[in-house]
């Protein structure tokens, strides 16, 4: 059997993944909604591991909070990416200064 | 085969997490981030939380990602502009990685149970029954507030996506039913009465 500190160390290389993707790629806001979704993955994967390696069900069904919280996440930016490309025709994170007050 | 499977899943997770970030084509990535959920989902069954690993395939290989797909296609960019100077943010990016990564290492390493955790525990999984009852059992009984408000979350989010991207195009001429059919044949139709070889 796998102990918990298998599972907790790939839950925390994926969610360092995502905050190197977004250090990287900090121009490309598609590229930076995907290694949220990795980070995302990663708080799932470390949820479903103390779940079910202690037995308790609790965390599997906060998963599924994420999991509904990732899904309209990643909908509402890409929705808000298809009108910032409408408006501008670029997706460029450095150009999204135009409401700067 | 268990341990074997396990490193598996491990190894493509991570090798396919790093090549969503460092690949230069998004559609690439797309497609590496699939990899990556569902060796995340086997790496749920394993541990024996069925239910989970079919949501996320069915969710995020079924939706999500293909949001995303959609998008990327969808919207023409140039993304080699977007491509930005690699090597200049891979050594920050890199350091503060790996600065996370050596805390969260610390963290895991230092982890262990307290005595009388096990006390605490808001529903223990039942004996003999399937993964998928046994949540069935909890969330719409003892969590269903939980559910609703992850019912609500979802329909905020689809009235938010569809008021952002909603336009009217003031350019284009559409069929209005309800004038169509209240136009009278009185008011619109003359009938003109052509004498041989004069024309009108």
């Amino acid at each position: 059997m796998i102990g918990i500190e298998h599972y907790l160390a790939v839950g925390a290389i994926l969610f360092v993944i995502g905050i190197f993707g977004i250090f990287v790629n900090r121009k490309n806001v598609i590229i930076i909604l995907m290694s949220i979704e990795l980070m995302l993955l990663a708080a799932n994967i470390n949820l479903v591991a103390f779940s079910a390696l202690s037995g308790d069900l609790v965390g599997q069904v906060f998963t599924m909070l994420v999991l509904t919280v990732a899904a309209a996440e990643s909908a509402i930016g890409l929705a808000i990416l298809v009108v910032f490309f409408r408006n501008r025709a670029t997706i460029a994170v450095e150009d999204v200064n135009v409401m700067k007050g | 085969m268990t341990v074997f499977a396990f490193y598996l899943f491990a190894l493509v997770a991570v090798v396919a997490g790093l090549m969503v970030v460092m690949s230069r084509n998004p559609v690439h990535s797309v497609l590496w981030l699939i990899l990556t959920f569902l060796s995340a989902s086997g790496l749920f069954v394993l541990i024996g939380a069925e239910f989970v690993a079919m949501l996320l395939i069915i969710v995020y290989v079924g939706a999500v990602a293909v949001l995303f797909l959609f998008v990327v296609m969808m919207l023409d960019i140039d993304f080699n502009a977007l491509r930005g100077r690699f090597v200049e943010y891979a050594p920050v990016g890199g350091l503060f990685a790996v600065i996370l990564l050596v805390l969260l290492g610390v963290g895991i390493a230092a982890w262990h149970e307290a005595p009388g955790a096990a006390a605490l525990h808001g529903s223990p999984i039942p004996e003999g029954v399937q993964n998928t009852a046994a949540i069935g059992l909890v969330l719409y009984d003892k969590y269903i507030y939980l559910f609703q408000s992850a019912a609500l979350v979802l329909l905020v989010s689809m009235i938010g996506a569809i008021l952002l991207t909603l336009r009217h195009r003031t350019d284009v001429k559409r069929q209005n039913v309800m004038r169509q059919m209240h136009r009278d044949p009185a008011k619109t139709l003359e009938l003109v009465d052509v004498k041989p070889g004069q024309g009108l």
